[in-house]
């Protein structure tokens, strides 16, 4: 194998011998291959109408992909280096910005390890109100991916119609935490806002509507012919490669391997509840559409399970709302809302370390805290969904025909921002 | 109702980590419920991870590092989980501590293919050398970085104010 100079020529080299099922296409080098064909290098990016900030390095013979080499970094924010440079609770609407469409579930495991460190837990009501904007941000996580999707291969009215369906999720979010998206909803300890009047029913509502147009969904564009022929055994990620990649989300369900970080974390109020983890054999991208809406569909089912069992009780832990001075906790039981003493930032967890894992809408995110019993931690680890999926644009491409490429983007749900951190 | 019902910890893993990997780890301990870490010397990390793969731990979630810089060491773990029903809960710290000045590690990526794209990232962001790795480029930096990796302890933050001072620079 020689070098060319280019930059992606030693990439066909990633996984060992007979580790991962080689789909029979190998690199050449750029130039003309042995028959005189030519090779093509062809750049992606990173300014993709679609995708956003990333670039693809895409190597063709004719029509079929020899090899793509996701080059991403493009949207990188240092997030591990600045979350060392400030106090635990300053990085929780940091980090919820790595994913702005799905910032409940990005920080929610952060919040689980910092609270593991401190010995703090969130009373039950707390569980049960982030349980209901995580599976709210769920829902609007899936929704931009459809859109996204539907306009990489031109199929607008998906586009249009998800985007703006997204906007019902979003503003019963707002309706429940103040914001939009960067909600900093979930705070060691608990919540920062109680569940609002009359939020149940305008949530009821939305789950009508929504189910609704689940099935408009399915007939304009998920078993529209031209998308099943687009999809239907394109990017097939076979359940074994799945497992060996460490893919995540609802890329390695629908390979058949049937894994939640929901379930294998038991966190927030998820073991209390019924609900079902989609999984399907295939492994194609259609597939991949597929157990994205049944996840729409579960979450709306978890969604209508906490608002009925939603506990009484405070939404803040005890030992940090005696922090506050009585005057204000008057005030904190009146409006359900929090409004924290400055102390509060200085939160200081013993030197030790702590992991913890939840389930964004993209897959399961990762986070590894090292302290040394300062107010800042030494080291924060985040890997996220998108980053462990990054791999995918190489495995599944591999062999395909170019065209292939946007919907084996689209179907992998792929967020720059969020890969790049 | 239970508050806090705990993961399904599966029993008797710390024994079975001590008899597997025994011989060659420094030390196994269990650090909370459902996270186990194993230490060992930097010659036999690909045994080690080729031993967890055995028990089903077949890939890994993070790779990383950490600058020690007052002990002088690094610290280069890896983070194994596995997808099988009854380990789903647990992750095991594959880690070992190499000299700061030098860190080099041989690469797991032929036992953990998934290794390769956070390797690759330990590699830039601390400056850790995965010996085998066949693509150590830039991949968050920009392809001409050059200087101290920015993850370890001495990289000093230039702070810029929200207000450049456009006639100082031009001064200088």
């Amino acid at each position: 194998m020689t070098s060319q100079g280019s930059r992606s020529s030693e990439t066909d080299m990633g996984y060992g011998p007979g580790t991962i099922k080689e789909p029979g296409f190998r690199y050449r080098p750029m130039g003309r291959d042995a028959e005189g064909m030519e090779l093509y290098e062809i750049f992606i990016g990173p300014q993709h109408p679609a995708s956003g900030h990333m670039r693809i390095v895409v190597r063709l013979d004719g029509d079929i992909i020899v090899n793509a080499d996701p080059d991403i970094g493009y949207v990188h924010r240092t997030m591990e280096k600045l979350s060392e440079t400030r106090e635990y609770l300053k990085s929780i609407p940091l980090f919820e910005r790595a994913t702005i469409i799905d910032s409940a579930n990005i920080t929610w495991p952060y919040v689980r390890a910092v609270e593991q460190m401190l010995g703090v837990e969130a009373p039950l009501r707390a569980k049960y109100l982030r349980t209901l904007l995580a599976e709210i941000n769920r829902i609007s996580s899936h929704l931009y991916g459809f859109g996204l999707t539907g306009i990489f291969i031109n199929h607008s009215t998906m586009y249009m119609w998800s985007f703006g369906d997204r906007e019902i999720w979003v503003q019963l979010a707002e309706e429940l935490t103040g914001a939009r998206l960067t909600h900093t909803y979930i705070i060691p300890g608990g919540v920062r806002r109680d569940l609002p009047q009359g939020f149940k029913e305008k949530a009821l509502k939305a789950i009508r509507y929504m189910e609704r147009r689940l099935e408009d969904y399915m007939k304009i564009f998920v078993y529209n012919p031209v998308t099943v022929a687009r999809f239907r055994e394109v990017g097939v990620l076979t359940k074994n490669d799945a497992s060996r990649l460490g893919i995540v989300g609802p890329n390695l369900r629908a390979s058949g391997v049937h894994y939640d970080a929901r379930i294998a974390e038991k966190y927030g109020a998820y073991p209390e509840l019924d609900f079902e983890i989609p999984v399907m054999e295939e492994g194609d991208s259609l597939a991949r559409l597929l157990v994205r809406i049944e996840e729409i569909k579960q979450s709306m089912r978890i969604i209508k399970q906490v608002l009925d069992k939603m506990p009484q009780g405070p939404f803040f832990a005890d030992k940090y709302m005696r922090l506050i001075p009585p005057a204000l906790r008057k005030h904190v039981a009146e409006t359900g809302r929090i409004k924290l003493p400055g102390a509060f930032i200085r939160l200081k967890p013993p030197a030790g370390e702590a992991v913890a894992r939840g389930e964004m809408g993209h897959g399961e995110v990762f986070y590894h805290i090292v302290s040394t019993g300062d107010t800042k931690p030494y080291r924060v680890r985040i890997i996220t969904p998108a980053f462990r999926n990054v791999v995918l644009f190489r495995h599944l491409t591999r062999g395909a025909r170019f065209m292939d490429l946007p919907v084996i983007y689209g179907s992998i749900d792929y967020f720059p921002p969020e890969g790049d951190r | 109702m239970p508050q806090n019902p705990p993961g399904a910890v599966r029993m008797g893993l710390l024994e079975d980590l001590k008899e597997k990997l025994g011989d060659i780890a420094a030390e196994i301990r269990e650090e909370k419920p459902n996270y186990y870490s194993v230490r060992v010397e930097a010659s036999s990390l690909v045994e080690a991870a080729r031993r967890l793969v055995e028990m089903g731990f077949d890939h890994v979630a993070s790779v990383e590092g950490v600058d020690w810089i007052k002990e002088k060491e690094m610290e280069v773990s890896w983070h194994a989980e596995s997808y099988e029903p009854d380990l789903k809960s647990i992750i095991i710290k594959l880690y070992t501590r190499v000299p700061r000045d030098d860190p080099r590690v041989p690469t797991l990526i032929d036992v953990w293919p998934s290794a390769e794209f956070p390797e690759r990232e330990t590699w830039e962001m601390l400056g850790v050398v995965f010996e085998g790795h066949p693509d150590l480029r830039h991949l968050l930096l920009p392809s001409d970085y050059e200087g101290i990796p920015p993850l370890r302890k001495d990289y000093r933050i230039k702070v810029e104010g929200f207000i450049v001072d456009l006639t100082r620079q031009q001064k200088q």
